[in-house]
């Protein structure tokens, strides 16, 4: 939706379920994005678990997580979202004098503008999404409910196990074999298949040191880092300033990513497009790990069009260092914004190569893999 | 002189210490301890200039040595001593001036008299001061050796004895010390020069991007505001001292559109902003910038967007040497506690399952290298220069044989 667009935005607001209020100082150049304030949701919401009767229990948990932010990373959010759905699925019974196909697909539909009101979907949720209402559009008009509902059930089933869990096995297995004893590998955030592959390789008993670049405000490095060392990896810390001191011993560059998209464009965590440019002038390559579900049609040239807002307070905290909160009393003033980008987009020719479970490509074969796999092939079986 | 010593132990631990913030302090509180040096120096009758050299150059090894990372003590010892030889022969000069026409005289380095023993004095002092200077084509001609630059002081004790004996040792110190003043006269006023400089560059509806906090970024930002020019700031916070938060607030004060974001969102800003401008750590010869870290993060992204990199510095922080392995060598490793609490990860740190070596590293340098390439722009209080063109600046500022200060063996 266009969040720059005043009548629309004024009607979405009378459909929305959750109330939000927006930020006082909206960075101009993001107007097309949502940008609202963060913390009010989360009581109103909690308050309502009991109203909002057309949202099954299971979705609302989810929902919840994704506005807390207890959830993120894109496989765990769209997993949780399938396993939504498919609780809500269960509990389904098709009311009197509708159909099963038309009445489930508008419920779809209103659990996941829910979802969307609690944070913006990511590429991932929305393929799931798409393949889901498609799976049930398909289904065969003289099934009984209760075979329908277990035929659903299995395709959800089938599509968390094949396009998340057996996937990143794969981009495991093709990722290792790049990995040779002695190499530094880089890595920024905290990825779970490349953390997958790190801890693999190291029970494979490759020798190798790890290099985890962190980012504010998420500091998820931290988690990926704590996860490493505590299975024996050799670890070394630093903030994306120090990327160009420590990417002199850096022999290989590996990142996860949200989005990978037609044009070879990478969409990442904000910080990874840095990454990979420093990668790049000091000539080291930069491997993507991303799962097959999580590419897009559509393309990006910058990280402005297309992005998510977080909460912008969390810019001026620094966490664990009061001394430091400068800001503290400042986000009131008319001419301060906070801006706090969640994404950014990688340009292709920084990404050396995209590991994916069909196999090792450059960034350019991407919209190879949409012809010859066809949208169908990728998301279904 | 204990008082003098006292004051330069102090200095050397405080340098030790890390106590002193910024370049710009640094580089007036050595110059005043260099002052103090110059004026409590007892000079001889002769080779006084070569006395004070020797003095200075002591008192500067140490100083380097204390934090051979802050190049600005070694800019200001460099230029010290540079003042103390021009000094040096504009008295010669003066001095022949003030002996009439008794040019030829025994100078022993003046050689150029005894080509042309009728030349003026003044001739005699451009001819010595251009040997002084860079080296031009004529004087690479006519094959002058570097004697100009050897013991000199001779000449004033030479054949003017008694009357004038000791008012012109008082004078070589008197004019070293004003000149010393001078220099930190123009460390204390280079942010307006700079500033001056701001309405030239920043045009209307201009987005500015910087990094961390600079005082002569924030002075230059101000001076254009000033100036009724309305420009939007995005402001990289430059983690772990978070000093952008500090610049924000300020800018904000005044009254400036101003943009907080992490630093990690440097490279998707970059493409809508019109021009980066960071303060710098020091500028080497070949027009390489040690800048606080991250900033070589955004030059590339500038670079790669093509937009104009300005570095802005006031001329203390030139530093007329050559930069090898840079991040290395010319960095600071700060506390990790800065990155990461020690109590978060105390119970990873278990020295006994890895085999004695910590599994942990937490790195966590101050500097950042940037090669010359990637600049666009220096503006130091003489003016805008191209980074190729550093070299030649700093050969206004410094003589060549300051480059290395060591003590030299004694002859």
């Amino acid at each position: 939706m266009q969040f720059d667009d005043r009548t629309r935005v004024e009607k979405a607001k009378k459909r929305a379920v959750v109330s939000q209020r927006e930020v006082r100082n909206r960075v101009e150049l993001f107007r097309h994005l949502p940008q609202y304030e963060h913390g009010p949701q989360l009581p109103y919401l909690e308050s309502k678990f009991f109203h909002l009767g057309h949202i099954h229990p299971s979705v609302y948990k989810v929902g919840l997580q994704y506005l807390t932010g207890s959830s993120t990373g894109g496989n765990a959010r769209c997993k949780e979202m399938l396993l939504g759905f498919r609780d809500a699925i269960l509990d389904y019974s098709t009311p009197p004098e509708k159909t099963l196909v038309r009445d489930l697909t508008s419920k779809i539909n209103s659990f996941v503008s829910f979802l969307i009101e609690c944070r913006p979907l990511s590429v991932s949720m929305g393929n799931a999404i798409r393949f889901l209402k498609s799976r049930i559009v398909k289904l065969q008009p003289n099934l009984s409910e209760s075979e329908a509902k277990s035929n659903l059930i299995s395709d959800i089933d089938h599509f968390i196990n094949e396009k998340i869990v057996i996937a990143d096995q794969v981009i495991v297995h093709h990722a290792i074999t790049k990995i040779r004893n002695g190499d530094v590998l880089l890595t920024h955030g905290h990825s779970t298949v490349v953390e997958m592959i790190l801890v693999q390789a190291h029970e494979l008993g490759k020798q190798f040191r790890v290099v985890v670049i962190d980012s504010r405000p998420k500091l998820e490095g931290k988690t990926l880092l704590r996860k490493l060392v505590m299975n024996g990896l050799k670890c070394t810390y630093t903030h994306i300033n120090a990327i160009s001191y420590i990417m002199h011993e850096v022999t290989h560059v590996f990142l996860g990513a949200s989005a990978v998209l037609s044009n070879g464009t990478v969409y990442s965590r904000v910080g990874a497009a840095c990454v990979a440019m420093v990668a790049h002038s000091f000539r080291i390559p930069v491997l993507i790990c991303c799962e097959a579900y999580k590419f897009h049609e559509r393309v990006l040239i910058d990280s402005i069009c297309s992005n998510e807002l977080g909460d912008p307070d969390v810019i001026s905290h620094v966490h664990e260092r009061e001394e430091l909160n400068h800001l503290q009393n400042w986000s009131h003033k008319e001419n301060l914004q906070l801006l706090n980008l969640v994404y950014d987009a990688t340009p292709s020719d920084f990404v050396s190569m995209i590991v994916t479970e069909h196999g090792m490509i450059p960034p350019t074969s991407v919209p190879v893999i949409f012809r010859e796999y066809g949208r169908d092939q990728l998301l279904f079986f | 002189m204990p008082d003098i010593q006292a004051l330069v132990n102090d200095f050397i631990l405080k340098l030790k210490r890390r106590k002193i913030e910024g370049s710009q302090a640094t580089a007036r509180q050595t110059a005043e301890l260099l002052r103090a040096v110059v004026s409590h120096q007892r000079l001889p009758y002769t080779n006084q200039a070569l006395a004070l050299l020797d003095a200075v150059r002591d008192i500067g090894e140490q100083l380097i040595a204390a934090n051979p990372v802050e190049l600005a003590v070694g800019n200001i010892v460099r230029r010290v001593l540079h003042i103390i030889r021009e000094e040096d022969l504009t008295s010669v000069a003066s001095a022949v001036d003030g002996l009439g026409l008794s040019t030829n005289s025994d100078d022993d380095d003046n050689f150029e008299h005894d080509d042309h023993p009728i030349l003026s004095a003044a001739a005699v002092a451009a001819a010595a001061r251009s040997t002084l200077r860079a080296p031009s084509l004529q004087t690479l001609l006519e094959g002058l050796p570097e004697s100009a630059l050897a013991p000199r002081p001779s000449s004033s004790g030479g054949d003017s004895e008694g009357k004038s004996k000791s008012a012109e040792r008082k004078k070589l110190k008197h004019d070293v010390i004003e000149a010393i003043n001078e220099l930190i006269q123009d460390i204390e006023t280079c942010h307006e020069q700079i500033s001056e400089q701001a309405v030239g560059l920043i045009h209307q509806n201009e987005v500015i991007l910087t990094l961390g906090r600079s005082k002569t970024v924030k002075e230059f930002l101000f001076a254009a505001n000033e100036k009724k020019r309305s420009f939007r700031v995005f402001i990289a916070e430059g983690a772990p001292r978070y000093q952008g938060h500090v610049l924000a607030k300020e800018l904000v004060a005044k009254g400036l559109q101003t943009t907080v974001i992490t630093d990690s969102a440097v490279f998707a800003m970059i493409s809508r902003v019109n021009m980066v401008i960071v303060g710098a750590h020091a500028i080497m010869a070949n027009g390489g910038v040690i800048a606080p870290v991250g900033i070589n993060m955004v030059a590339l992204a500038a670079q790669r967007h093509a937009v104009p990199f300005v570095v802005v510095a006031g001329a203390h922080k030139l530093c007329p040497l050559y930069p090898h392995n840079p991040e290395v060598l010319l960095n600071d490793l700060q506390c990790p506690s800065d990155l990461l609490d020690f109590g978060e990860f105390s119970d990873c740190m278990d020295f006994s399952t890895s085999g004695g070596s910590p599994l942990l590293h937490v790195v966590n340098p101050a500097f950042d290298f940037i090669p010359s390439k990637l600049v666009s722009l220096f503006v130091t209080d003489t003016g805008g220069h191209s980074p190729s063109y550093m070299y030649r600046l700093i050969a206004d500022y410094y003589s060549s044989d300051d480059f290395v200060v060591e003590r030299r063996i004694k002859s």
